[in-house]
């Protein structure tokens, strides 16, 4: 057990290596040099000359790159060329919004997504398997950012039920449209594994046993199927945050929302480098550990698994 | 298994049936379409501002007067070339570098396991960003970062099929008889493997489109003046409550295409090989 956690740990190095190698990669082909790219014009002398120090061009690619490591393992992750603030503050600050708006998505997908799911399957072959299958074709198919307007057109402009853009001081009514459209993408995927899931499982035997024995539908399906069902289920929402930080992009950009998507956005039309590549190494870290996580705990959970991670 | 698939296994599937005859539609528009069109996409007509949708112009025109059927026609081409372009490329490197890997196990595998890992860490948006802005934003970044976010995939899935493929009996006789890597790789096992690539190609090219639409949205694609579906929306996103079909109207392109692509390839999985997974 503990030799498998260290194992996985282990492994997670060269893979964070590797990420940073890329980011390095991207720094370097911006024009110009490197460190000022970094540093920013605006920046004080002192940063200029710590970023210089370590990514100076006078010194062999692989120098730099340590150089790059160092500065990073300092949470030095360069400075915005316009607010000249750090990029790794206004990370950490805008993470939470974020979070907070994936994971209000990340339960509403969820639930509906197995809702669904189980319902579609257990109606396999009618009308209304048909239609929730298309609809989850739908659902991965529509541009987040275009369902965004859409939802936005529809509920705050045309209905007004609800505000059409920004955070509200946390209220929650303000929540309601992104955490839709930043989950239609995850619900429609939940959707397919969880059907698809479930028929497998109610096609055991087991399942015919507890018909045999008399047992209502209902309490077939929700009962004894629904639980084995659900294994690759919530594999599936745990490994599926990067699709939440892609969709975060777009989603906070239509909505207003405060968070490391629109701080992106902000980053891409301005040009403004070090928060391009903040945005991305962090979002790369969050999902890799995010994985290790998840990894780590189905550990802890499915004793099936432990048997066959077993060397 | 391609022999398997059969026109009556098409027509007997009525989703199917119509995502392919949208998506030949789709083809006719990008090729043909433009030069069908009475207006041109990037000429601005300062008589017909915001014009809703009518006769003269089906779609509406947007703010500057451009008539909108023609420019989301006209996006038809950037979006399907880049969606195709960027399967194909990313395709074959994915195939290349999952044959070797898998083909020669042992620490190149290990080695090209390790690079696939490092590129599939990044959420694709993030890393289709990171890539696109360090070049001059246009059609070919938007080709190239597409492909470099999409060719791990299919390495992978090329990678573990190749796994089981290579102890196959037929290439274990072909190795006795003295045959190169290359030869084994290219003659048996890359045709055994083909209708599998296929299936995942198919799935996946949807989602490139989706990630093509959402770098132009973004301002790292294609630029204006010439016309793409994500840009159009992401432009005219100003209008919505004013004019609402100049940003309806390329949603609703994005959206059939992609559907279109996505239904194509669940036909193609579930008639080649029902137990891949989604």
């Amino acid at each position: 057990m503990a030799l498998y956690i260290l194992k996985r740990i282990l492994l997670f190095i060269p893979t964070l290596l590797g990420i940073t190698l890329i980011t390095f990669i991207l720094m370097q082909s911006l024009p110009g040099d490197p460190a000022l790219g970094m540093a920013g014009e605006r920046a004080n002398p002192e940063t200029i000359a710590l970023i210089r120090a370590e990514l100076g061009q006078d010194r062999p690619l692989p120098v730099q790159y340590f150089g790059y490591l160092k500065l990073l393992a300092g949470g030095e992750l360069g400075r915005s060329y316009y607010t000249n603030r750090k990029v790794a503050d206004d990370l950490l600050q805008k993470f939470p919004n974020t979070l907070k708006l994936a994971l209000a998505a990340m339960f509403c997908a969820s639930i509906l997504g197995i809702g669904l799911g189980v319902f579609a399957a257990s109606k396999r072959g009618t009308n209304w398997d048909r239609f929730i299958t298309l609809l989850s074709v739908g659902g991965i198919s529509i541009p987040v950012f275009w369902l965004g307007l859409a939802l936005m057109l529809l509920f705050a402009f045309y209905l007004r039920w609800l505000p059409p853009s920004g955070m509200g001081n946390g209220n929650p009514l303000y929540l309601i449209l992104p955490a839709a459209t930043l989950g239609t993408f995850s619900l429609s995927y939940i959707v397919r594994v969880t059907r698809s899931s479930m028929l497998e499982t109610l096609s055991q035997p087991y399942v015919a046993a507890a018909r045999a024995k008399g047992l209502s539908e209902p309490k077939v399906v929700l009962k004894h199927a629904l639980k084995n069902s659900l294994i690759p289920v919530v594999t599936l929402i745990g490994l599926d945050l990067g699709s939440y930080l892609n969709g975060a992009v777009l989603t906070e950009t239509i909505f207003g929302w405060d968070g490391l998507g629109r701080y992106a956005l902000d980053g891409i039309l301005k040009r403004d480098y070090p928060v391009i590549m903040g945005v991305v190494l962090f979002g790369a870290m969050i999902f890799v550990t995010m994985n290790l996580l998840v990894d780590i705990s189905y550990h802890f959970l499915d004793p099936r698994v432990r048997v066959k991670g077993k060397p | 298994m391609l022999n398997d698939l059969s026109l009556k296994d098409l027509t007997s599937n009525t989703p199917a049936l119509i995502a392919v005859i949208m998506l030949a539609l789709l083809l006719f528009t990008a090729v043909v379409g433009p030069f069908l069109m009475p207006y041109d996409p990037r000429v601005m007509d300062l008589d017909s501002l915001k014009q809703p949708p009518s006769t003269a112009h089906v779609f509406g025109t947007d703010s500057k007067g451009r008539d909108i059927l023609s420019r989301v026609v006209y996006g038809a081409r950037i979006s399907l070339s880049v969606g195709l372009v960027a399967s194909a490329l990313s395709l074959c490197i994915g195939v290349f570098f999952g044959l070797i890997a898998g083909y020669f196990g042992g620490t190149v595998d290990a080695f090209f396991s390790q690079v696939f890992d490092v590129f599939l860490a990044f959420p694709s948006l993030l890393l289709a960003i990171g890539i696109s802005a360090v070049m001059p934003a246009g059609l070919t970044s938007a080709m190239l970062a597409i492909t470099l976010v999409g060719w791990a995939g299919f390495a992978r899935l090329v990678r573990g099929i190749t796994l089981t493929l290579r102890e196959q009996p037929y290439v274990e006789a072909s190795r006795s008889l003295g045959a190169t890597p290359a030869r084994i790789l290219y003659k048996h096992i890359l045709p055994n493997a083909l209708p599998l690539i296929l299936v995942a190609g198919s799935l996946r090219v949807g989602g490139f489109i989706l990630l093509e639409a959402a770098l132009s949205f973004l301002g790292l694609g294609v630029q204006p003046p010439t016309p793409t579906w994500g840009s159009m929306i992401s432009l005219n996103r100003a209008y919505i409550t004013s004019a609402p079909w100049m940003v309806i109207f390329p949603g609703l392109a994005i959206s059939i295409t992609v559907i279109s692509f996505n239904i194509l390839g669940d036909f193609l999985r579930d008639t080649l090989d029902p137990r891949m997974q989604v």
